[in-house]
């Protein structure tokens, strides 16, 4: 496992290559993704068991499930600089012929793709799927999810939660991003979703919380909890706190960057403040 | 002509039930999913002899159709059941995105499609569903004619890999397809040869075309008999070749003209070998209650209609 040190250049890394994405095809979805980025890292280098290379029935290992698919540039550079494609492939988001579609697919056959997601509400039901093949299968590897907070809104989610604990789904940790941030503004102003946590409680699972998601010791230790949290009769539920554009101060206490690129003015800025650490694409 | 006899009586829902019993002792791998209707699509006996590949989802169509996804990594072929309404319209996006685009093994099995599921009315009829489902790219849409051909498909769309909607109904029709077919997903089934004018019939429209084309022959006049059981992939050399020979066509289902078999047949011949059609179907309009046999007289579904049909394109050659 590599140190956190190391995890923390991953981090800015990634950064780098979500604000240059987007920038160059000037679309695409960089608040959501900066928010996650700790989560990524961490999941994808950390917690997750994964087996080498790819394969879509993913027996044996850990899978995760991005129910929020319009935060693919996040997921497209923590897959590729995990090894799952190369990194240059990373130049070709949304272009034509791209397999980096706008957002997720398994159609162009992209590795660690398992499922398309973008229309909102879909991933939790997926996930849950996924996890009642491995309780079939005999697989005791678990199933992470992630969802936008304001994706909750689609009712879908609300059919997947009350069927993952009325079925003992507890090989699932559905991770939910509370930034509070949607298109049109706050939740809770177009549409106050309230207390999330009490919400899942009380549907039955077992609910923590990580505080703040954009700190990286927090995100690996209460992922690490949720991990002990699992087999025991509930679905896990964490609901995260973060900065909707962390990492770049402009992007940052506002709704603005959810879906915006930036200009070539603002990627320097927003570049300086995280300098390459691992290599740019 | 040839002659088929009715071996008696029954739904094409039982025929489906038929085939998740023989899947469940045959087919590890094949799950069942339904959504409160477990009596209604006749599942019975898969889920007491394999209970632990029984998920019920509740009436929660959306998430059936995502948590058969997801069962589908892993390996598995989920076989997700409910009325052709809420199998369909009520969840085409979790179908179009979940399942279609992301290539998914699923198996839509939809019973009481079209009108004659009878006194529950336009919510609970679809006339809408194979349009809705053949417009998927990737999606296999198969609609069986009695209860062996739909235990036949049941068994046969597990072998096959990807996205199918088979469809069904709740009504009992003749059962008079031999009870050892070989199914054959995208191949047609000659019925009856003819020489005057082909019928291409789909579902529960395929017996009354044959009914029709007993009276038609005391009437002096030929009419070839297709079974299109599978609508998409169409079986068009088989509708081609017999068009050639008869040069007028009349399609048969128990579906909107809009969106349905005859659509795609129409598409066909005006690219291929453009003939005169008439089409049997509802027009764009929803159902009502009433009994099926009701129904399907004062919508022109059954083969009185399919005769008139007939004697209409025939004028126009």
């Amino acid at each position: 496992m590599p140190n956190t040190e190391e995890l923390q250049d991953l981090v800015v890394q990634v950064r780098r290559d979500i604000l240059r994405m987007v920038h160059k095809v000037n679309s695409g979805h960089p608040g959501g993704s900066l928010g996650c980025t700790e989560f990524f890292v961490a999941l994808y280098n950390e917690i997750m068991d994964l087996k080498e290379g790819f394969d879509m029935d993913g027996k044996d290992e850990d899978l995760f499930f991005l129910s929020n698919g319009h935060i693919s540039p996040v997921f497209y550079s923590v897959l590729a600089r995990r090894g799952y494609f190369p990194v240059e492939e990373l130049d070709t988001f949304r272009l034509i012929d791209s397999r980096l579609q706008g957002h997720p697919t398994t159609h162009e056959g992209l590795p660690g793709i398992r499922v398309a997601s973008g229309s909102l509400g879909q991933g939790m039901s997926v996930a849950i799927g996924a996890a009642l093949a491995k309780k079939l299968n005999g697989d005791d590897h678990l199933v992470f999810s992630l969802h936008g907070d304001g994706e909750l809104q689609e009712g879908q989610n609300w059919e997947a939660i009350m069927y993952a604990a009325g079925n003992k789904v507890d090989n699932l940790i559905a991770t939910v991003d509370r930034n509070g941030q949607q298109i049109d503004g706050a939740t809770e102003e177009v549409l106050p979703l309230g207390d999330v946590a009490d919400k899942f409680r009380a549907f039955g699972w077992d609910v923590m919380h990580i505080e703040n998601g954009n700190d990286l010791d927090q995100v690996i230790a209460g992922l690490k909890e949720a991990k002990s949290r699992t087999g025991k009769g509930k679905p896990v539920c964490i609901v995260m706190t973060t900065e909707m554009g962390n990492g770049v101060d402009f992007m940052m206490h506002t709704h603005a960057w959810h879906g915006k690129a930036p200009n070539d003015e603002q990627l320097a800025n927003a570049l300086s403040q995280n300098p390459e650490t691992l290599g740019d694409y | 002509m040839t002659k088929y006899t009715d071996q008696g009586k029954q739904d094409t829902r039982s025929g489906y039930g038929a085939g998740m019993t023989e899947l469940g002792r045959t087919n590890p791998n094949v799950v069942a999913l339904c959504a409160d209707l477990v009596g209604s699509l006749k599942i019975e006996t898969f889920i007491a002899e394999n209970p632990e590949r029984f998920f019920q989802v509740g009436i929660a169509e959306a998430n059936m159709m995502g948590i058969a996804a997801g069962l589908t990594i892993g390996g598995k072929i989920p076989f997700a059941s409910s009325f052709a309404n809420f199998a369909t319209g009520r969840v085409y996006d979790q179908i179009r995105q979940s399942i279609a685009y992301s290539d998914k093994n699923v198996k839509i099995c939809a019973s009481h499609a079209g009108l004659t599921l009878g006194e529950d009315g336009a919510t609970h009829q679809i006339l809408e569903d194979i349009g809705l489902m053949k417009m998927l790219p990737g999606m296999t849409v198969i609609n069986p004619c009695d209860f062996n051909q739909t235990k036949a498909a049941t068994i046969a769309i597990a072998e096959h890999h990807g996205p199918v909607y088979l469809r069904f109904g709740r009504p009992k029709v003749a059962n008079f397809t031999p009870v050892d077919q070989k199914f054959e997903i995208g191949k047609a089934v000659m019925l009856n040869e003819g020489t005057d004018v082909t019928i291409i019939a789909t579902g529960h429209l395929v017996w009354e075309a044959l009914l029709a084309a007993e009276s038609l022959e005391n009437q002096g006049i030929s009419a070839e008999v297709i079974n299109i059981h599978t609508i998409k992939p169409l079986d068009e050399k088989a509708i081609l070749d017999s068009v050639k020979k008869t040069g007028c066509v009349v399609t048969a289902e128990e579906h909107n003209y809009l969106g349905g078999l005859g659509e795609s047949v129409a598409r066909t011949l005006t690219m291929h070998h453009p003939v005169p059609q008439e089409f049997v179907a509802t027009y764009d309009t929803f159902g009502e209650s009433g009994t099926p046999e009701q129904l399907m007289e004062k919508y022109g579904l059954n083969n009185k209609a399919i005769e008139k049909a007939v004697l209409r394109v025939l004028k126009r050659i």
